[in-house]
């Protein structure tokens, strides 16, 4: 580079008064309250940049440190109001933190409604499109169907935060955790048996050989780089599911934890990305933050519209070729099912494979006949019957399979 | 060191119509040596950016694409297999040649190693460094920051100049938080109507003034409808270039003719089939 520009170094900070530079600093620390990833580098870039002169105007200021400080879309886009805000006294609309605790808020968390339980008494006929009910050892799939109504029964009288009881979540997470290693470990061993198709890899057969003299004695082989698979959860959070909802997301928690790669996600009637959420190791945490975005759970749920908001948003950084993308919902639609068809078609197109999940099937006598279902099934490549980790733990071989 | 101004006015001569951010953002890579990520949906100019801003220093412009599975010897160095064959045949029995074989001679330049070898710093583009792998990102953060690169057989090798880099991402995979924070960060969007008649007027040859602002209000509006796949600027340009060709001088005389040639904005039959006759009609009247 022709020209270079002043060093950061401290020396330079002398010119920048002393106020100014303290004043810098309670910047950096509201940036990072607000989720900027803001180094010790960027501050001093800072520093430097109003040595150099941009301090001269507001403008081009907050230009320079918008590019300086954003890295990502989300931040690019709320920059200005918290430039503003700081440093020229503006008022900007009161930011939620998601982090800290909601103690003494009476929000609405997950799980404050009492189970609107559906009595679908119509069809006695199990036997429909489900590809696992049948196949699903008769054991375990009845011992789930025990597990699951007597669980509910207690949960319907707790509230989703007490449900945060050490105990009772060290013990479910344990077996979340457990089922979660099973299933990569199953994936794991499924590529190294792909392995075995090598192909002769010319390139660097020639580069060992060249000490031959170019003839090919020693050769060298080509074969499948192994990744790992990724999980996407799609939880529905909605009223339905109330009493599968902490079931699940402790599975969710467990994922996060032991899949290389994991993304969560919950929906009601509108979609929020939980994975930061859930990545705290600290459950209670975890599930304190989550409620607190959670908020408005326990309603209707739209799977149409949230569906479409994360392949509007969410699907292209988060899918790529290798991932599976599980839902778990009754598939009580509310809204439209007709957009929750193509929705999923759209879906279907992007990923490898799409698992369903429906609480609801274990019950006796249950068939899909929530219109949303309905629309959604010909999309899905496994549907089957989940309310319990007995009941997961159950499906291991055929998620194993996918 | 250029000055804001000074980058603006060159940007605007090397024909790069810009928005007010992007002059910042050139001044800081310079005061800063960071190098800048764009990010945006496709279309919006990305790599357009690289292009001017190598007019702009009046010097070379190095582009990388990134694709799954790139790796060192596609991005940074390979070895001249065939020549260093050809020399083993021919120098049969000598010993000379083994010193030889790994020598400079030999040695096939990629894009990376190229960009930090030229005596004048070029414009290196890194683009859709989302499509590249984690390994690789991890390997070109390295390579960011030190400006270096050790060849086994050879040494390291230190940057003569530092390259202006400018990285670009479509978002099909998140970017690490290291890589993101090492760069200067802009968000590309679409331009407003105002900047893409600009933009017609500029790359268009026989696009009059009034023409371009009808076609950038047209191509505004139908990006506000609900479409799977929202037109870039590049689509603008085709369509502008197609009206022109089709001898269009205002686009309320032609409404057929503009409805026909929508093809060039709407990529999907989805999306096809939602701007019917009466959605076209309905954005031509609000376009003055």
């Amino acid at each position: 580079m022709s020209c270079r520009g002043p060093n950061p170094e401290f020396d330079d900070l002398s010119e920048v008064s002393q106020l100014v530079s303290s004043r810098l600093a309670a910047f950096l620390r509201t940036l990072r309250d607000a989720g900027f990833r803001v180094g010790l580098a960027e501050g001093q870039d800072a520093a430097t940049l109003m040595a150099a002169g941009y301090a001269a105007r507001p403008n081009l200021l907050r230009a320079a440190f918008r590019h300086l400080f954003s890295a990502r879309k989300s931040d690019w886009d709320k920059f200005d109001g918290l430039f503003d805000a700081f440093w020229l006294g503006k008022r900007v609309r009161s930011r939620s933190r998601t982090i800290g605790s909601a103690a003494g808020a009476n929000s609405p968390s997950l799980k404050t409604i009492q189970d609107a339980r559906p009595q679908q008494g119509g069809g006695q006929s199990v036997t429909d499109q489900v590809p696992s009910s049948d196949e699903g050892p008769e054991n375990s799939a009845g011992e789930g169907r025990m597990e699951g109504a007597s669980h509910a029964e207690h949960l319907a009288s707790i509230d989703f935060r007490k449900f945060s009881d050490p105990d009772q979540l060290a013990q479910a997470h344990d077996a979340a955790a457990q089922l979660a290693r099973v299933m990569r470990t199953r994936l794991t061993r499924r590529y190294l048996a792909r392995r075995r198709g090598e192909r002769l890899d010319l390139r660097r057969t020639i580069h060992h050989n060249i000490s031959h003299g170019g003839v090919p004695i020693s050769l060298v082989k080509r074969r499948r780089k192994d990744r790992p698979l990724r999980l996407i959860v799609l939880l529905d959070a909605s009223g339905s599911m109330s009493l599968y909802t902490s079931v699940f997301l402790r599975f969710i928690h467990g994922v996060l934890d032991e899949f290389h790669e994991a993304e969560a996600f919950l929906f009601h009637t509108r979609l929020a990305y939980v994975s930061d959420a859930l990545k705290e190791k600290d459950v209670s945490r975890a599930l304190d933050r989550l409620s607190i975005m959670a908020q408005g759970a326990g309603g209707g749920t739209r799977i149409g519209e949230s569906l479409q908001t994360f392949n509007r948003w969410h699907a292209a950084r988060v899918i790529h070729s290798r991932s599976c993308v599980m839902i778990v919902s009754d598939g009580y639609e509310t809204g439209d099912a007709v957009l929750l068809g193509r929705e999923m078609a759209a879906l279907s197109r992007r990923c490898r494979r799409i698992v369903w999940l429906n609480p609801m099937m274990a019950w006796a006598g249950y068939s899909p006949e929530a219109r949303g279902l309905k629309a959604a099934l010909p999309h899905v490549d496994l549907y089957a019957p989940a309310n319990t980790l007995q009941s997961l733990r159950a499906l291991e071989p055929y998620l194993a399979k996918l | 060191m250029k000055g804001r101004e000074e980058i603006a006015q060159a940007l605007a001569a090397s024909g790069y119509i810009a928005d007010a951010d992007l002059a910042t953002a050139i001044s800081l890579m310079q005061l800063l040596r960071r190098p800048l990520l764009l990010e945006g949906e496709a279309g919006v100019g990305k790599t357009e950016v690289a292009k001017a801003l190598a007019k702009v220093h009046a010097t070379e412009l190095i582009r990388l694409q990134c694709y799954e599975g790139l790796d060192q010897s596609a991005a940074l160095y390979e070895w001249n297999y065939q020549r260093q064959l050809l020399a083993i045949q021919a120098h049969r029995g000598t010993d000379s040649i083994e010193d030889q074989l790994f020598s400079e001679k030999y040695l096939l330049e990629r894009p990376l190693l190229a960009a930090i070898r030229r005596p004048r710093a070029p414009v290196l583009l890194i683009d859709e460094i989302d499509r590249a792998d984690d390994e690789f990102e991890a390997f070109l953060l390295e390579l960011l920051s030190d400006f270096q690169v050790s060849i086994p057989e050879l040494g390291t090798i230190s940057a003569v100049t530092v390259p202006h880099v400018v990285l670009t991402s479509n978002g099909t995979r998140e970017l690490s938080d290291a890589l993101r924070r090492r760069c200067l960060y802009q968000y590309v969007d679409y331009p407003d109507a105002d900047r893409e008649a600009r933009i017609i007027l500029a790359r268009i040859v026989g696009a009059g003034p009034s023409l371009s602002v009808q076609i950038a209000r047209m191509v505004e509006g139908v990006r506000k409808e609900e479409l799977r796949k929202v037109p870039g600027v590049a689509e603008t340009l085709d369509w502008a270039a197609a009206l022109v060709g089709l001898d269009v001088r205002d686009l309320h005389n032609v409404p057929e003719t503009v409805h026909e040639t929508l093809i060039c904005l709407l990529k999907t039959q989805e999306d096809r089939a939602r701007v019917t006759r009466e959605v076209t009609l309905r954005l031509l009247g609000r376009v003055a």
